[in-house]
């Protein structure tokens, strides 16, 4: 991986310490993620993936180092985050719609400008469902969707996702995924994604961060190389099949075996 | 059409049940009038007599030390839900006097605000307000801690986070502490017109109709005070129904 110039990186973590009871699950961890790229994080369960992203959204206070969004902290930038239970961090008393305007009036937008953004989300999602209904009348993957949409309404200048696509089926995370890739690439938005699934990482991003057991280090920063749009053919790409195979490696060496 | 049936034919059971024992004398017609009298003494005391009134003076005061109760109890309960190591210094002291029989208070009440409406509505409201708080209380306590933290990403203020999360989260919790609490606020309502200084309102007539032997309208007021308890409560169920509409989904 290139160096990242301090101009280029949308978000940098230097030194990060955190300690769960005196345990320690970061101690000295740092990371540049450049402006536009889309940064997958893949590791063991409880290697400290949440807790690095929600440390990063100010979510959950570090123990020490500092986390810098081109300069500025996190109350002074706009992030949108992706939980993994989309059940639960959806407001079902507000109609789909309502749920994505919540964070542009926040913001203070006008409400021309709200309705903009989201007829523009709209259409680059290819939304065919009833964006009045309640979240809960709505299947899984629609709202997950509205989740993203409603991360990515306020423009955000990083994302976070924490297992987007964990609790879909799979041909609703592969259509996701799709529409997803385009917007991202698109809108040029910065992204840090988590993912259990080794073949999306590598789909969905411009590099892959694998982390070690707790105290968590990083085992390999790979860049992948693969041409955007990535499709259905990308999988069975000798490219993609020699990095997939090199991140298998890593992960049996550093991980696994460890 | 037979969700009414069913209860329809347990109440009519139970009048005819009623009107049995009085056929078969099994007590003193003066203590145990027949259902068609205790009808027609009531369906007169609603015309001619105060039992409007009584009716309506029971009510104003039912809701009226609800609405003080609601208005002290639901952001009362909500900050100390938000705050919940001074809720749980505070618990005791809540769980201590909810669970102290109201009427208990009349004495100490009497002393604060003097023989009159302020009474009454204050030993109400007090004993709805600790029903209603409590559950807010909990309601939002056990507010799902993803929307909270989704709240926050999105920038709404930690005030915002109460209004636009914590309060909906605990919505559900919150209607049913009311649902008690309304419950409650009649009971105490109809005993304090009973017994600190009334003119009026159901309690006192009741027992005033007992005094005076007027056995039928003591019956009647009977029901008139279990039908309102009862369509205190079917309200609020269907304010439940109708409103918490995403309520377990
Ligand atoms: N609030 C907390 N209190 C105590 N320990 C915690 C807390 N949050 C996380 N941990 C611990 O810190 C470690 C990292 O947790 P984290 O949730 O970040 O892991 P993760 O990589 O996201 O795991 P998973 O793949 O299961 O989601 C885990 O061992 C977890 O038990
Ligand atoms: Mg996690």
């Amino acid at each position: 991986m290139s160096a990242i110039s301090p101009r280029e990186a949308a978000l940098s973590v230097r030194g990060l310490r955190k300690a769960f009871g005196g345990v320690p699950v970061y101690d000295g961890f740092s990371l540049d993620v450049k402006r536009g790229d889309i940064l997958a994080i893949f590791g063991p369960n409880g290697c400290g993936k949440s807790t690095l992203i929600n440390m990063a959204a100010g979510l959950l206070p570090a123990d020490g180092g500092e986390i810098l969004f081109d300069g500025r902290i996190v109350d002074e930038v706009r992030i949108g985050y992706v939980f993994q239970n989309y059940r639960e961090a959806l407001f079902p008393w507000r109609r789909a719609a309502e749920n994505i305007r919540y964070p542009l009036r926040r913001m203070g937008l006008k409400r021309a400008e709200i309705e903009r953004r989201l007829e523009a989300l709209a259409a680059d999602f290819r939304v065919r469902f009833d964006l009045n209904a309640y979240p809960y009348s709505l299947s899984g993957g629609q709202q997950q969707l509205v989740s993203i949409m409603r991360a990515l309404a306020v423009e955000p200048e990083v994302l976070f996702l924490d297992e987007p696509f964990s609790a879909l089926d799979y041909e609703t995370t592969l259509s996701l995924r799709t529409l997803l890739q385009q917007v991202l690439k698109a809108r040029k938005t910065t992204t840090i994604l988590v993912s259990h699934d080794l073949e999306e990482s590598i789909v969905l991003a411009d590099r892959i961060l694998m982390l070690t057991r707790r105290p968590t280090l990083v085992a390999d920063d790979i860049a992948v190389d693969l041409a955007w749009p990535r499709e259905a053919a990308t999988l069975s790409a000798p490219d993609f099949i020699a990095i997939k195979a090199r991140c298998l490696d890593v992960f049996t060496r550093a991980v696994a075996g460890a | 059409m037979k969700a009414l049936l069913v209860p329809a034919g347990g109440a009519a059971g139970f009048i005819a049940l009623w009107w049995l024992a009085v056929l078969l004398r099994l007590a003193d017609p003066v203590l145990l009038p027949s259902p068609l009298e205790t009808f027609n003494d009531t369906a007169k005391s609603f015309t001619q007599g105060p039992l409007l009134h009584d009716l309506w003076r029971t009510v104003t005061r039912t809701v009226l030390s609800f609405l003080v109760a609601c208005a002290i109890g639901v952001p009362l309960g909500l900050l100390l839900g938000a705050k919940e190591n001074v809720y749980r210094a505070v618990e005791f002291v809540v769980d201590f006097f909810r669970s102290t029989p109201a009427s208990a208070l009349f004495p100490l009440f009497l002393i604060l605000f003097g023989v009159g409406e302020g009474t009454k509505i204050a030993v109400a409201a007090f004993g709805a307000a600790l029903v209603i708080l409590f559950n807010a209380a909990y309601g939002v306590m056990n507010a799902r801690r993803t929307r909270l933290l989704a709240a926050r990403v999105m920038g709404a203020s930690p005030l915002r986070v109460v209004f636009d999360v914590m309060l909906w989260e605990a919505m559900p919790q919150i209607l049913v502490g009311m649902r008690s609490g309304v419950s409650l606020a009649l009971v105490i309502v109809v005993v304090a017109e009973m017994f600190i200084g009334s003119t009026d309102g159901l309690g006192q007539r009741v027992i005033v109709a007992q005094s005076l032997f007027e056995s039928g309208l003591m019956y009647g007021v009977i029901f008139v005070a279990g039908a309102l308890g009862y369509l205190l409560n079917l309200t609020f169920l269907l304010l439940e129904k109708r409103f918490i509409h995403w309520a377990g989904k």
